[in-house]
């Protein structure tokens, strides 16, 4: 298995890469952290004529503030947010997602834009940014627009970037006051793909919920918002209706098969571990303990229970 | 299609090299088939064995996703780096002594694995060693004895740390 061979390009900025990518025209293709592409091209089931690396565009790695929110540079790698200690503090559910992208060799290289962009369906980062209500930055020869993570991905492997587009940003809204956050994944080893895992954000106002984000992962085309339970729960009180909204969001959603699930235990598992994501996320919107805090207590119940 | 050749610098294992690299050269087999350092082993070349891990600027990495071309100016360490002449890393040591391999096929990723981990944590719990090692398979020992290996690795050299 060794990749066909193609024409290499390492542009040093964003102009650069832009132009690379719009003269290579359709036949190029982006490197990133290339933990999903190159082994597609080790497999030869991509064979671009042409590879525009990012790796060396420095420009698009970056962490910092903006907008009360945080803007994440699209090269920045996913062990540099994991190592980030005041952006977990910020954005937990990201913080606690992120461990569980592919093993520690994965994310030294691999990169929030990259997971993104490659949009696949079983991935943690897409179905955070959904439920993040992320803003993503594209750059292109037409000039830079931004897309909501909702419209974001679109479908299997696809998402709304043209072929000449550069996802260049994450930005993320700060979280309301009182908000607790979870995710939870179950995979047959840990950084395997999840069979199914769930994103989950609840904002509190007067011991009731006022705002809440569903989003599972692996078991549709892209992320899917539980926008049922999300309706369930606003409004009232956790205790009483997450058990329904669990309910809401597992028959919401159609899983496919595969040879390490049938359609119905992934779809039950996605109902119980959104209502333990539901209760898990609500516990800390009481306590507003960081996230990171409670994922060891988080783990040992899904190794327990699961 | 042609496909040009680019120069490179790298450092491996603290000496340094000029090559000029296909483009599509992976670097697990620039550092095999260029290099001849064929202590990094090829399991499954699509990033799921963790046999080919090496340090790339200190961070572990998998050697069959990553170009050779994209090394440029990097500094990697391989297996061959871990030992100081005759002297085993203390991590070899304790694969050695408390039989963490078998077969040895994917023992290169798992010591570099396991430098990479012990640096980061060095009082791992079990749960952090197999954690660490999920990515990196093993078809020979059930892992007993690699998370037995690892844990007196940890004990070993935190004893000797000042």
């Amino acid at each position: 298995m060794k990749p066909a061979p193609f024409d290499y390009v390492a542009p040093r900025s964003l102009d650069e890469a832009v132009a690379a990518l719009a003269e290579g025209g359709t036949d190029a293709k982006l490197l990133a952290g290339g933990q999903s592409l190159i082994p597609l091209l080790n497999f030869r089931l991509a064979r671009p004529a042409l590879l525009v690396d990012l790796n060396r565009v420095a420009e698009l790695a970056y962490v910092r503030p903006r907008n009360r929110g945080t803007a994440i540079g699209a090269m920045t790698r996913q062990a540099t947010i994991e190592r980030d200690r005041a952006l977990s503090e910020k954005q937990p559910l990201l913080a606690e997602a992120i461990r569980w992208v592919g093993h520690a060799a994965i994310r030294s290289r691999g990169t929030i834009g990259g997971s993104l962009a490659h949009a696949d369906p079983a991935a943690e980062l897409p179905a955070v940014a959904v439920c993040l209500d992320a803003q993503l930055g594209v750059v292109g020869p037409r000039g830079r627009r931004t897309v909501s993570a909702d419209d974001f991905f679109v479908g299997y492997l696809s998402t709304a970037l043209l072929s000449d587009e550069i996802l260049v940003e994450t930005w993320l809204p700060p979280l309301k006051p009182r908000t607790g956050q979870a995710w939870l994944e179950f995979a047959r080893r840990h950084g395997d793909f999840a069979l199914a895992g769930v994103a989950v954000s609840l904002s509190l106002e007067d011991e009731m919920v006022a705002d809440a984000r569903i989003v599972l992962t692996g078991v549709g085309g892209k992320p899917v918002r539980a926008r049922e339970a999300e309706t369930l729960l606003v409004g009232g009180s956790v205790h009483e209706r997450a058990s329904a909204a669990a309910e809401a969001a597992r028959s919401a959603i159609d899983p496919d098969a595969d040879i390490h699930a049938t359609k119905e235990y992934r779809a039950h598992l996605a109902g119980v571990l959104t209502e333990r994501a539901i209760l898990l996320a609500h516990e800390r919107s009481l306590s507003r303990a960081p996230a990171a805090l409670d994922v060891r207590r988080a783990l040992e119940g899904m190794s327990r229970h699961a | 299609m042609p496909e040009r050749r680019q120069p490179i610098n790298l450092e491996v294992n603290g000496r340094t090299y000029q090559r000029s690299v296909e483009p599509r050269l992976l670097l697990s087999d620039f550092l095999r088939h260029e290099l001849r350092l064929t202590g990094t082993h090829v399991g499954c070349e699509h990033g799921v064995c963790g046999a080919c891990t090496v340090l790339v600027d200190q961070q572990p990495t998998r050697s069959c996703l990553m170009l050779a071309i994209q090394a440029d100016g990097a500094s990697i360490t391989t297996v061959e780096g871990l030992a100081d002449g005759q002297l085993l890393h203390p991590i070899q040591q304790a694969f050695w002594d408390a039989h963490g391999l078998q077969c040895g096929f994917c023992t290169s990723g798992m010591l570099i694995t396991t430098v990479a981990l012990l640096r980061d944590h060095p009082r791992p719990s079990d749960r952090e060693i197999r954690e660490a090692l999920s990515g990196n398979l093993c078809r020979c020992t059930g892992y007993q004895n690699v998370v037995r290996a690892v844990r007196l690795a940890a004990e070993r050299m935190d004893a000797a740390s000042p």
